[in-house]
């Protein structure tokens, strides 16, 4: 079998999972997984850009998703123009502060020598620096949180259409990306991906606790939405009219419609960043970062600049999965950093790019598509079969209870699995690297 | 006797908590560094491995506790603690059997056993949670206190008090006396000796005739020890969530990495180093300074640097201001 013709099959199969669940669960439930597998895709593609192509190893991928998250917060909520009264300049001026003071210990660090006095000044600019900011900080802080904290009690956005939260959470993301790039690429892989891993978890942390700027874990929801309301179609009489046409159910039709909307949107999406990709990866730019991951000295000695190159894709990669993360939280409609977890947004997406083929754009589509179809799948199927293996057990056990209960705890179990079999049996993925 | 009760309130919020921190994170960083040392690679799963050592000890805890079993003021998981470690180093033996044997004998590159382990990191995730379920388990039985704030209070006539709690001092005393036998195992006994050959130079210990897979076995059988003591033990002071454990892999890795990936003595400053830091920068030093400084400097506000959420970044900056300066380590550990 030809390889086009083994992944065009591999790609119907998922194809048919999907359409499996539509008519055994719904078509809701199945659009639900297509506009989550759409998202997951282009997180998969995000890292299988720094993994696939370069060889980098972010496990940081949670906090990337969450900063766009955040910037659909900041472009698509409307402005709470008390808050901004009571502290927004404030909390502004606290932050260029901070800045300044950071500026101007890098400049000292870098333009004074080495010697007890630049010790010593760094050490009072920054103690300086970091109290004089709190004390403009803290008040304003204090202030924004009081304006109707039960409702707002943070700065809002700017009240402008949620698409454009896409490209900012991308520029977000690869802000974050370019610093973190900048201090830890030099490092070995196992310290990057530990870095990697603890700039992701400063993230949340700052969402969950800086309420002025995202509401912390109060949450923020009602997030504007670029399609339009179930509601608004139900109240729409052509809408309802045309849906008796088809001889479907408004309400449900409603939901179905705005579903798909948003499956259009991300397929454009997704679409033109494969074609992008597909377009790199091919190009002379794409030979030059394989030619670096399979050997970083060779290509040294060939005069390429390793770190550069480095910090580059990992800025692209890391704004790549900024724009899935705005696209959830779209989405979703909401921000809730609470729901953030390692686990779910970080290694489930590298079991997406392991188990689809790192290295190659389609596979991490298609691991993408497949891992999240697990993800939902596997909890229905794991109770199902402890309903068939605890059959037999006398009503009221408290194994049969317990095995019950933890069968949602087996989609990590599954996904462990899959990830350890793929690199035993298949270690290039399902769709390997060409 | 401000100086005084400043001291107390020192060590009552910051020296001792710390310690009993900084002993957990020594003990899961040495299970770290060791198998970077032996197997050559940083094992994601092993926050998880503690949180399965735990939950075994747990379970025994939990029969030993409905027999009637006790152990007196001490927790009764110390009597399960070696059964615990036994059940372990089976599980994790198991592990390196069907799992990362296959990829030894390869030779793969290091990287590729991380991410194995990261799939190993999820199973082991999902059997913990499938056994004892994603809560919080309290398990700690016997005496809460050595010593509680009232009790040190009419005895020094001090305002400040000092607690210090049963588990935090078995946690020092079980680092102490692990630590001391680790020491002593790979110092001074045939097998820890070829050990560390094995780790310093794998060609000339093969060539010596020390037979690898018996190192690789016994490391495992070691660290599991060492996971189930450390899961146990930060179960015993705080509360074990198996997420929780999970999330102890930053800190473990940072010690590890701070005091040199490799290093066993590294692995134990670089817990006490990143313990210390966590505790005292998020600590609201109000209370010590006002018994410190004259009244007109006195501060109104916490003097809380860092609120308590943002420990992770704590670590993580200590991580990082020692990788920029010293790549390997305070104690020079492996840097290829």
């Amino acid at each position: 079998m030809t390889l086009p013709l083994r992944n065009v099959l591999l790609f119907g199969l998922v194809f048919l999972l999907i359409i499996g669940v539509g008519f055994l669960q719904g078509w809701n439930v199945a659009l639900g997984i297509v506009n989550m597998g759409l998202i997951s895709a282009i997180m998969a593609l995000g890292v299988n850009m720094q993994w696939g192509y370069a060889g980098l190893f972010n496990i940081g991928v949670m906090g990337f998703v969450a900063l766009g998250g955040l910037a659909a917060v900041l472009i698509g909520m409307p402005p709470v123009t008390e808050a901004w009264a009571a502290g927004g300049a404030r909390v502004l001026a606290a932050l260029a502060i901070g800045a300044a003071t950071i500026a101007a210990a890098v400049y000292v660090w870098q333009h004074m020598a080495r010697g007890w006095l630049r010790t010593g000044l760094l050490l009072a600019l920054l103690i300086g620096g970091f109290f004089i900011y709190r004390a403009v900080f803290d008040p304003a802080v204090a202030a924004i949180e009081a304006v109707n904290p039960a409702g707002t009690g943070f700065l809002g956005g700017l009240g402008l259409p949620v698409l454009m939260a896409w490209p900012v959470g991308m520029a977000l993301a690869a802000g974050a990306a370019w610093l973190i790039g900048k201090t830890a690429l030099g490092l070995r892989s196992d310290y990057l991906a530990i870095a990697t891993l603890g700039i992701a978890e400063i993230i949340i942390a700052v969402l969950k606790n800086e309420d002025w700027l995202s509401r912390g874990v109060k949450n923020v929801i009602g997030i504007p939405r670029p399609v339009p309301y179930e509601v608004d179609l139900q109240g729409n009489p052509d809408f309802v009219a045309r849906m008796q046409s088809l001889g479907a159910d408004p309400a449900a039709g409603s939901a179905i419609v705005v579903k798909l909307a948003y499956a259009a949107l991300f397929l454009i999406v997704l679409a033109a960043l494969i074609w992008l990709a597909e377009k790199a990866l091919n190009s002379p730019w794409g030979r030059m970062m394989r030619a670096i991951r399979d050997n970083e000295i060779a290509a040294e000695a060939m005069g390429k600049d390793v770190t550069k190159r480095h910090l580059q894709i990992f800025v692209l990669g890391s704004a790549v999965c900024g724009l899935a993360g705005a696209m959830m939280t779209t989405l979703d409609g909401q921000l809730t950093p609470g729901a953030y977890q390692p686990l779910r947004f970080t290694f489930l997406v590298w079991v997406m790019v392991i188990v689809g083929g790192s290295g190659n754009n389609f596979g991490a589509v298609l691991g993408g598509f497949l891992i999240w179809f697990l993800w939902v799948e596997v909890e229905p199927l794991g109770r199902l079969l402890m309903d068939v293996v605890t059959a037999g057990m006398a009503d009221g056990s408290w194994l049969k209870a317990h095995l019950l209960e933890s069968a949602a705890h087996m989609r990590l179990f599954t996904m462990g699995l899959l990830m350890v079999l793929v690199l035993r049996f298949s270690p290039r993925g399902l769709i390997p690297e060409r | 006797m401000d100086i005084l009760n400043a001291i107390v309130a020192l060590s009552n919020f910051v020296v001792i908590p710390a310690l009993a921190y900084g002993a957990q994170l020594a003990l899961g960083a040495l299970g770290v560094t060791l198998i970077y040392g032996i197997l050559r690679f940083s094992n994601f799963a092993h926050g998880d491995t503690m949180a399965f050592g735990a939950m075994a000890t747990i379970l025994l805890t939990w029969w030993l506790q409905s027999l009637g079993v006790s152990f007196g003021a001490l927790p009764t998981a110390l009597l399960a603690l070696p059964f615990g470690i036994a059940v372990t180093a089976l599980f994790v033996l198991g592990t390196d059997k069907v799992v990362y044997q296959f990829y030894r004998e390869k030779k793969v590159k290091p990287v590729v056993l991380v991410i194995v382990s990261m799939g190993v990191m999820f199973m082991m995730n999902g059997i913990v949670r499938f056994i004892i379920g994603p809560d919080d388990q309290n398990f700690a039985d016997g005496a809460r206190f050595i010593i509680t704030a009232r009790d040190f209070k009419e005895m020094t006539g001090l305002d400040e008090g000092l607690a210090f709690k049963t588990t935090q001092g078995i946690t020092i005393v079980t680092a102490i006396i692990v630590v001391a036998l680790m020491f002593w195992f790979l110092n001074r006994t045939r097998t820890g000796k070829s050990m560390r050959a094995y780790s310093d130079n794998e060609d000339l210990a093969l060539l010596s005739g020390i037979n690898p897979e018996r190192v690789v076995m016994i490391t495992w059988i070691i660290v599991a020890a060492l996971a189930t003591i450390a899961g146990v033990l930060y179960g015993l002071d705080k509360s074990f969530k198996p997420f929780t454990y999970f999330q102890l892999l930053l800190p473990i890795f940072a010690s590890a990495i701070v005091g040199g990936l490799g290093s066993p003595i590294g692995a134990i400053v670089g817990g006490f180093v990143i313990a210390f830091s966590e505790v005292t920068i998020t600590y609201a030093w109000k209370k010590v300074l006002v018994y410190m400084l004259p009244e007109p400097l006195e501060p109104s506000s916490l003097v809380q640097l860092l609120s308590t959420d943002y420990k992770f970044a704590v670590s993580f900056v200590i991580l990082i201001i020692v990788l920029l300066f010293r790549p390997t380590g305070i104690f020079a550990g492996r840097s290829g």
